[in-house]
């Protein structure tokens, strides 16, 4: 009887570390945030560009993470992306002229979705939609830009090089 | 002439067919005594102390040093690009989605594995099985199924407690031998690493829990009833539970990627 109680007791504590283990794992190891998944109010804003904005993207004030992306999808009324925001309860004064932007954490960095405050009375409440909103940074057009208007400054240079020596 | 090899060819490919056909069919036969087998819960907990409380000190040993090694080379390896702040992550998913769930599962095919089959294999030679089969009781139902399921319940919390073991050993060498941030070694691992992951891993280990019990339980049950066919059941077991685990794990990464 006391070895089956001693053999009981082992098991029990192996399953608890177990379990003990993968919920470290879920919750420490990953960014997950459990008891958010309900509360917290949500926001729309449309983009031209969300390059590589992903769903569980912070949203954040000065750096403040004050919730999540929740969606992305394309909208065909508009054809825009349309980005879902579910922003903490706590922060729930933003004015209703902020604007959103996608920037990029670091040079290699994850995207997310910063939020820059207005300074209207009144404030965005669930379901809202932000109206100023600023493009992701898609590089290669940035870099075809800058190629492109390096040869337009390039080739009346050379021109007017050609004209003094005839 | 070449008839004989060509016999020979031809039956072996028979054996192996055979073989696979049996494997199906006692895992069908597994999967349903399952919710009756459940019912004894005694018999279960038995067994998932000797597959799972017995293998934990090696299953710890192991993975604290394994992710001291991931730790060590990939510090080397990611110092070469100037990024060794990612070392927590790449410690976090190699172990989450691929060691642990692998080298658990080998690991317990070694030390449980054999402890399964070689006791069901002595039952068999001993006449211990045919003794139960005269009294009635059906072996499968009294002796397979708890060790079946002990070794699948056992599987992924011993996964889950290798990887949890070498996260902290990457982070021993990695943050306090190497000098990598620890702040920027625990943040980057929480901002890459999905709860995906972990579910991947977690998905894994069940079944290669599954697949290592299943080898053990039937070649221990199906030994020839000598010392000999115990120690070859023995043997078969590791063989083809390791084979067996590397080929799923590719079948599954694949899948699951």
């Amino acid at each position: 009887m006391r070895q089956t109680r001693a053999i009981e007791l082992g098991t029990g504590l192996f399953v608890l570390l177990g379990f003990a283990a993968l919920f470290f794992l879920v919750t420490q190891i990953t960014n997950r945030e459990f008891g958010l998944g309900g509360d917290g109010y949500r926001l729309t804003a449309t983009f031209e560009q969300v390059g590589g904005l992903k769903p569980g993207a912070p949203v954040s004030m000065s750096g403040v993470t004050i919730g999540r992306v929740e969606s992305i999808e394309y909208d065909f009324n508009e054809y825009r992306a349309r980005v879902t925001l579910r922003i903490n309860p706590s922060y729930d004064r933003i004015p209703d002229d902020s604007d959103a932007g996608i920037l990029t954490a670091g040079l290699l960095g994850g995207q997310y979705l910063g939020i820059g405050p207005g300074s209207s009375e009144t404030f965005l409440a669930d379901g809202d939609q932000i109206q100023f909103t600023q493009s992701a940074i898609v590089l290669e057009n940035l870099i075809s830009k800058f190629l492109f208007s390096r040869a337009g400054e390039q080739q009346p240079a050379e021109g007017s090089a050609e004209e003094d020596t005839q | 002439m070449p008839a004989p090899i060509v016999r020979e060819l031809i039956e072996s490919t028979l054996d192996a067919l055979r073989a696979l056909g049996a494997y199906a069919l006692f895992a069908v036969r597994l999967a349903a005594e399952t919710p009756r087998a459940l019912l004894r819960f005694g018999l279960v907990v038995e067994q998932v102390h000797n597959a799972g409380a017995l293998s934990l000190v090696i299953i710890m040993l192991s993975g604290l040093f394994v992710g001291m090694v991931l730790g060590l080379q990939g510090f080397d390896l990611l110092q070469r690009f100037g990024s060794e702040e990612s070392l927590g992550t790449a410690a976090a998913l190699g172990l989450l989605k691929e060691l642990g769930p692998v080298i658990t599962a080998l690991l317990f095919a070694g030390r449980a594995g054999t402890a399964l089959a070689s006791e069901l294999g002595l039952m068999r030679a001993t006449d211990q099985l045919a003794a139960m089969e005269m009294m009635a009781v059906d072996p499968v139902r009294r002796v397979v199924m708890p060790r079946f399921l002990g070794g699948v319940i056992a599987m992924p919390l011993l996964a889950a407690i290798f990887s949890m073991i070498g996260i902290y050993g990457a982070q021993l060498v990695g943050v306090q031998l190497m000098g990598v941030d620890a702040g920027q070694f625990w943040s980057q691992m929480r901002d890459v690493v999905e709860f995906d992951d972990v579910i991947e891993g977690a998905l894994k280990s069940v079944v290669f829990g599954v697949a290592c019990s299943l080898v053990a339980v039937y070649e221990g049950y199906h030994s020839v009833p000598t010392a000999e066919g115990v120690g070859r059941a023995t043997t078969r077991t590791v063989v083809i539970s390791s084979v067996s685990v590397l080929l799923l794990d590719y079948m599954l990464t694949a899948v699951m990627i």
